[in-house]
């Protein structure tokens, strides 16, 4: 028997649930549809980066509202999620990438957008105590820092349920087709319909996007992170490089969080992925140099997230270009965490109000379509 | 002196230098493979043989006729081809049958064409109140410092739990003049009529006739409380005393050293880091690689031997390692294959070894309570969560042991699970009303064995990072 619903989100990711979590207060009745559990995969594993620094342009106005709603989180969904906003750091290692950050800045700025700031190496040293004294300066955004992803992920989807969500895991959404200006989705031996179909599967959303007839320049792939021992407390904010693959951050109880997207190589279909050793040695490599007391720490673990990431390496967000009713929320090649919040009430202004104030234009799947490209 | 492997591409690569790892290596340099056997110990032995080409302990009747065993096969190796690396560190493997190894401070890559896994057993967690006290320590920790340094117990010393190994430690501890003031065990009645069934097996077994002359030795020495039901440890930062309850009777006795024990189960952090699928054994209560008849695993090219693949004893693990390197043999040089014992001879060599390990399952089957802690005892001992909290959690959305790190850090410390990953298993599955296999158990990682980010900062660079150097 089909189950009549509202909307139809696929993927329980932070987007996913997110999205599911604001249908909900819009006083919606969604279902929540995960093939594994809510968090599986990049949303649960990745690096939990709350970051507005050094995004791409047509993402800011997105982040920004994001941002709004991290700083009252536990407003949201009765969880911390572990959010704590030191700052993050852009660390230019010489005077090249300093002009880079300047230029950035200025750049921004001329945009309306003033959360990036340009620093001097005392700024830095300031903030940043343990960096080696080489580094001339660099960008901070200071209202940006970091968020325990599984925590979140899970929260959102906790309270997705409780407000009226329909949750469903471990079986995957199938069968997906449109009749009668309704969506229909198989789960299992269940089936539900609604007008609205959100696809917010990450990894799996250019499968779905492709078979509706949009296909898009996505790859699958899985950046690796590692995380050491307790090492004593020596730094706040998120620090990330401006010319190397390396991001880091210290949590409250001493474990250091290493990464910067280096990637491990994923095997889609069987959940798994095999992860690069070599290049979680340059990473090494350039925590040794850049930080002498972490020499001693231990590499307790290190995993890698299976995610989409576009060949222009910004989302793919906001209503299909051929079908009625359809959402793509996805792609957002190793930088989503943070916009997850504002993307999901985003998302529901699209499907309950037919718009939103954020500027969201440039995100859409239609660009790939579109006869300037 | 420690050196780094010689090749970086071997036929065979066998993990863990035990009875399995021993028997084959031995067995798959004698096939002609190129062969390299990695071992974590200062020498050959594993647990069951640790120290044997090194012991001080030289009155053989005193580690018993069983350990000295050990000499044969490390004879074997020896006269082999094999090489061997001992204090190495292996802290990753993949599907790609890709090994990362410690060796003295600094990480190799070698690749091999099969791996046998032969990483043995570990003890099961015994969470019991007060178990994290210094002072409480496992049977295993015990008699690894009684072999390899000749050290026992001259303190207060109390023993609690069950199995085989129990008895052999306690024997071994007063053969060489230890102290041991009480042993509370913990096997539960009832397992004695559920063995039964299995009893005939067992009389025919080796273990019949050694299991009870070692107890009769260690009952004719020390005072036995058998049908113990309850277990707490207690004492102020330090180990004072221990309470226990046997035939409705609670009791209290000072101590200073307590060694539990309720058997070994399989070490399967490597193999799992893997990849290899894992299944919940019902008998033995703990996750055993899923296998065929050679110890092949669901990984191509990876097969597991020894107490790794299920516990079957140190005589069954040795033949598991021969069966493991005979089909290496057979996919690598089947006409060196064809020289070696027969499968028939083998697979007949097993089940002999295996007799009677039904009735020890069955009889040393722990009992609950010592399982499935309660209230505010210590599950995972790197993050410090209770089983309260971890029913909490359950209690608002945890569904199994990965969900539950969005709640709790359990099995994210350094240990990866091997002091709680069974207990939170259990725990979850007892309060969900699932069975284990349907709970799960952590998703584990490498490295599976903690290294330095300063010997990971060290590892020789990729052709993508000199390229980018070039490139300027």
């Amino acid at each position: 028997m089909t189950k009549n619903v509202d909307a139809i989100v696929v993927g329980g990711g932070i987007h996913g649930c997110s999205t599911a979590l604001h249908l909900c207060l819009a006083g919606l009745k969604p279902v929540l549809i995960e093939k594994d559990y809510a968090g599986r995969h990049a949303s649960g594993v990745n690096a939990g980066g709350v970051r507005q620094l050094a995004r791409h342009i047509p993402e800011i106005p997105l982040s920004i509202r994001s941002m709004g709603i991290w700083e009252k989180i536990s407003d949201l969904v009765d969880d911390d999620c572990s959010f704590e906003n030191y700052g993050q750091v852009l660390v230019a290692e010489n005077e090249e990438e300093l002009a880079v950050c300047r230029a950035r800045v200025a750049e921004l700025n001329t945009l309306g957008f003033t959360h990036e700031e340009l620093i001097d190496a005392t700024e830095l040293r300031r903030l940043v105590p343990a960096v080696a004294e080489t580094c001339p300066g660099g960008v901070v955004s200071r209202r940006d820092g970091a968020a325990n992803p599984a925590q979140t992920t899970t929260a959102f989807r906790r309270k997705a349920e409780q407000l009226g969500a329909i949750v469903r895991e471990g079986v995957a959404a199938s069968n997906i087709r449109q009749s009668e200006g309704l969506w229909h989705v198989d789960v299992g031996a269940e089936s539900f319909a609604a007008p609205v179909l959100v696809n917010a599967a990450g990894a799996w959303a250019g499968t779905i996007a492709a078979t509706l007839g949009e296909p898009v320049p996505v790859e699958t792939v899985a950046p690796m992170l590692m995380i050491t021992s307790r090492v004593p407390h020596f730094i706040d904010p998120v620090v990330i490089l401006r010319g190397r693959k390396l991001s880091f951050k210290q949590f409250k109880n001493g474990t250091v969080l290493i990464g910067g997207g280096h990637l491990a190589t994923p095997y889609q279909d069987r959940n798994e992925t095999v992860l690069d050793w070599k290049s979680l040695a340059t990473s090494a490599r350039t925590v040794f140099e850049l930080f002498p007391v972490m020499r001693d720490a231990t590499i307790v673990r290190a995993w890698a997230g299976i995610e989409a990431k576009m060949k222009d390496d910004i989302p793919v967000f906001g209503p299909s270009s051929r079908h009625k009713g359809l959402y793509h929320q996805f792609g957002f090649s190793l930088h989503g965490f943070q916009l997850g919040p504002g993307a999901g009430a985003v998302m529901a202004e699209l499907i309950v109000n037919g718009g939103t104030q954020t500027r969201i234009g440039d995100l859409g799947i239609d660009r790939f379509y579109s006869p300037t490209l | 002196m420690t050196v780094a492997p010689k090749r970086e591409d071997y036929d065979v690569v066998v993990i863990g230098a035990g009875p399995a790892g021993l028997a084959a290596a031995a067995t798959s340099a004698e096939a002609g493979l190129s062969t390299l056997l990695l071992d974590e110990n200062i020498g050959p032995g594993g647990q069951v043989f640790r120290a044997i080409a090194s012991t001080p302990v030289t009155e053989r009747n005193q580690l018993g006729a069983d350990y000295w065993v050990g000499a044969d096969l490390v004879q074997a190796l020896r006269a082999s081809n094999a090489e061997v690396i001992h204090r190495a560190t292996v802290w990753s493997l993949d599907r790609n049958l890709e090994i990362a190894v410690s060796v003295g401070g600094a990480s190799a890559f070698v690749k091999a064409k099969r791996v046998i896994l032969a990483t043995g057993a570990l003890e099961r967690p015994f969470p019991i109140p007060g178990w994290t006290l210094p002072g409480v320590m496992t049977a295993g920790a015990a008699q690894t410092m009684l072999k390899s340094s000749a050290l026992v117990p001259d303190r207060r010393t109390v023993i609690a739990g069950q199995g085989p190994l129990l008895w052999l430690l306690a024997a071994q501890i007063l053969r060489l003049g230890g102290r041991i003031d009480r042993i509370l065990d913990t096997t539960e009645r009832g397992n004695y009529f559920a063995a039964l069934p299995h009893a005939f097996a067992f009389l025919a077994s080796p273990y019949f006739r050694k299991g009870l002359s070692m107890m009769r030795e260690v009952k004719a020495k020390v005072q036995v409380v058998s049908g113990v039901t309850e277990l707490a440890a207690s004492g102020d930062g330090q180990l004072a005393g221990v309470s226990y309850v046997a035939g409705g009777k609670r009791e209290t006795i000072p101590a200073d050293l307590l060694l539990l024990h309720q058997g070994v189960v399989p070490n399967v952090n490597l193999a799992m880091a893997a990849g290899v699928d894992h299944r919940w054994d019902d008998l033995q209560l703990c996750w055993s690689p899923v296998l065929d008849a050679s110890g092949n695993s669901s990984v191509a090219g990876i097969a597991i031997a020894g107490d790794g693949a299920g516990i079957g004893g140190a005589s069954a693990a040795v033949v598991r390692g021969r069966i493991a390197a005979r089909a290496a043999a057979e996919a690598l040089a089947p006409a060196a294959a064809a020289k070696l014992p027969a499968l028939a001879t083998l697979r007949s060599d097993l089940a002999k070894a295996e007799r009677g390990r039904t009735f020890l399952d069955t009889l040393f089957r722990p009992a609950p309570q010592f399982r499935i802690p309660a209230g505010d005892t210590i599950v995972c001992r790197c993050e410090e969560v209770t089983a309260k909290d971890i029913l909490d959690a359950v209690a608002i959305g945890a569904t199994g042991p990965n969900q539950l790190k969005a709640y709790r850090r359990t099995g994210m410390g350094p240990c990866q699970g091997r002091l709680c990953g069974l207990t939170v298993t259990e725990l979850m599955a007892q309060a969900r009303a699932k069975t284990p296999q349907e709970i799960g158990y952590y998703r584990l990682r490498a490295p599976v064995k903690p290294i330095t980010l300063a010997e990971l900062a060290a590892v020789p660079k990729s052709e993508d990072d000199i390229k980018a150097v070039v490139r300027g």
